[in-house]
């Protein structure tokens, strides 16, 4: 299990590393490596492979909302029906169920604000069980999943050799 | 207006770097793998700590040694990462960076005459400290078929009856050659039979890929003749802090603080306490760092492989040491025209002495697309010397 969580953690750093760098970090072969990877997918502890990236930086330019949803839980099926009904949505990027004031939280992206509204008032309050919806919108993102998307004012510079 | 310099200057080393250095800043879109220092930023918490001590003014004098609890950190590091026991009150100090710690140890032992052992290809430091305590410096040659290891039979050739200090730095730059406990051994008894001190540059330590790194001062027949020399600057990417430590017997440290009292009073307050938070909390950033170098040291090989410069697989530190007799130049040379070619700077092996004539060293502390872009320069450059032999 040790050397599953090694090749985990590399693959989670960098998902197009290739199999001979991830057979060297657990110091396996890359046949052994690739179908120690297949195994992890295969179980699903491996569910996709995503790219971060920074779309201020590019034409596109996509609104981020968390929203927070209050709901009320079911008989023998607690908040899993009303999670259902939220996270197959398309536009649901993230779903959790969170403690503290509200049950969920979600993280959705739609191409405008309005989209983004049109999103909570036409299909996610509505859902039957959700009490109240609390909409935040990311103004600047500034780290995502372990990677800072731009250092501020960062000016050094390294020299050009040195002993 | 004659100056009238220490006649010893006289005797030191030229630089061969300052000239491609200059050649190098003429230039526009230049690529460099001849870095000696980490690419990563000093983790955070490092960082946090030192700013918050600016921020409550603690910017006075402290310890010539050090902080007793810096040193307290670095003694439970060591034993902690490499089993090795100092008494942080007696047997450790600060430095200012493992370069002070050089130069410390020189002016505190070298009698005029005196002979030190430096195995070359070697840090290029270490020449002209000891010329300036005036030492006679005798080189003693780390071979490539060796894989860069100091062999018994290469030091008692260097050996006379002038021999007074022997110099280690494994895992070493330029040529990232490590020694286990079995490749030290046969030196022991050489060492106790001439009676000689060693200074071991460990700096490196950290970053031994294969084996565990081993320190020379853990064999007990020669711990006392042992002078570690460390720092932060390698383990976690503190080169521009300047903050290095010696560990030794009691009787040379309570010297070296002696002579450094008076040499540079302490070392930056400042930075001696983001050294506490780097020993006390910062093991974890280790392994992160180390296995973003061995990443980036089998692309640089298979790189190397690829143009057809043989290569020593070095086993640490972040350099490799590609060798370039085939081409009948000076590593000078080889570089001054790399840099004119194809803007990209590379180390010659010459600065690191006689001995590294015939090899380049590059540094592979930098990000996957500028070592790709490195290799293929080198790659261009290579195939155009074949063409042109």
């Amino acid at each position: 299990m040790e050397k599953k969580i090694r090749l985990l953690k590399a693959i989670e750093q960098d998902a197009r590393a290739n199999i001979t760098d991830l057979a060297t970090v657990i110091k396996e072969s890359a046949e052994a490596t690739q179908s120690i990877l297949d195994e992890l997918e295969s179980q699903q502890i491996i569910c996709g492979y995503h790219t971060v990236i920074n779309w201020d930086k590019t034409s596109e330019d996509p609104v981020s909302a968390f929203i927070e949803v209050s709901a009320t839980p079911e008989r023998e099926r607690g908040y899993d029906r009303v999670a259902k009904q939220i996270y197959s949505y398309s536009e649901v990027g993230s779903l959790y169920l969170i403690s503290g004031d509200a049950e969920f939280l979600v993280l959705i992206e739609g191409k405008t604000m309005r989209e983004v509204a049109d999103f909570v008032s036409k299909k996610l309050a509505p859902i039957k069980g959700v009490t109240a919806t609390k909409t935040q919108f990311v103004l600047k993102k500034y780290k995502v999943d372990g990677m800072v998307l731009e250092e501020s004012g960062k000016s050094q510079k390294r020299e050009i050799l040195t002993p | 207006m004659n100056y009238r310099f220490s006649d010893t200057l006289k005797n030191l080393p030229g630089s061969v770097l300052s000239r491609l250095i200059s050649l190098a800043d003429s230039l526009e879109d230049v690529v460099s793998l001849g870095v000696g220092e980490p690419d990563f930023d000093t983790p955070w918490p490092i960082r946090a700590e030192s700013i918050y001590h600016l921020e409550n003014g603690d910017t006075f004098y402290s310890p010539t040694r050090g902080f007793l609890e810096l040193r307290q950190q670095i003694a439970n590091y060591l034993n902690r990462r490499f089993g090795l026991s100092y008494d942080p009150e007696t047997e450790v100090m600060c430095t200012v960076g493992g370069s002070q710690g050089i130069d410390l140890v020189f002016r505190c032992l070298i009698n005029p005459g005196d002979e030190v052992l430096i195995p070359q290809p070697g840090y290029m430091a270490y020449e002209p400290c000891a010329v300036l305590s005036g030492a006679k410096v005798v080189p003693v040659l780390l071979k490539e078929e060796n894989g860069f290891k100091l062999k018994a039979e290469e030091l008692k050739k260097a050996i006379t009856d002038k021999s007074k200090i022997l110099v280690l730095n494994f895992p070493g730059n330029p040529t990232g050659g490590v020694m286990t406990k079995e490749d030290y051994l046969p030196l022991v008894d050489l060492i106790i039979k001439h009676d000689l001190l060693v200074v071991s540059d460990e700096i490196y330590g950290e970053l031994s890929y294969n084996v565990p790194h081993y320190s020379i001062a853990l064999i007990p027949e020669i711990r006392d003749r042992v002078i570690l020399l460390s720092g932060f600057s390698k383990t976690f990417s503190m080169t521009g802090w300047r903050l290095g430590y010696l560990c030794a017997a009691k009787e040379l440290i309570d010297n070296f603080a002696m002579v450094s009292g008076n040499m540079i009073i302490c070392t930056p307050t400042i930075t001696q306490y983001g050294g506490i938070v780097a020993m006390r909390d910062c093991d974890k950033e280790i392994p992160r760092m180390k296995a973003s170098f061995l990443k980036r040291r089998d692309l640089i090989l298979s790189g190397l492989e690829q143009i057809g410069l043989p290569c020593c697989k070095p086993e640490g530190a972040f350099y490799v040491f590609p060798n370039i007799k085939q081409f009948g130049l000076s590593s000078a040379d080889f570089c001054a025209q790399l840099i004119q070619r194809e803007r990209l700077v590379l180390c010659p092996g010459s600065a690191f002495g006689a001995a590294g004539e015939g090899y380049v060293r590059c540094s592979y502390s930098y990000s996957k697309p500028e070592i790709q872009e490195a290799l293929k320069r080198l790659g261009r450059f290579v195939s155009w010397l074949r063409e042109n032999k």
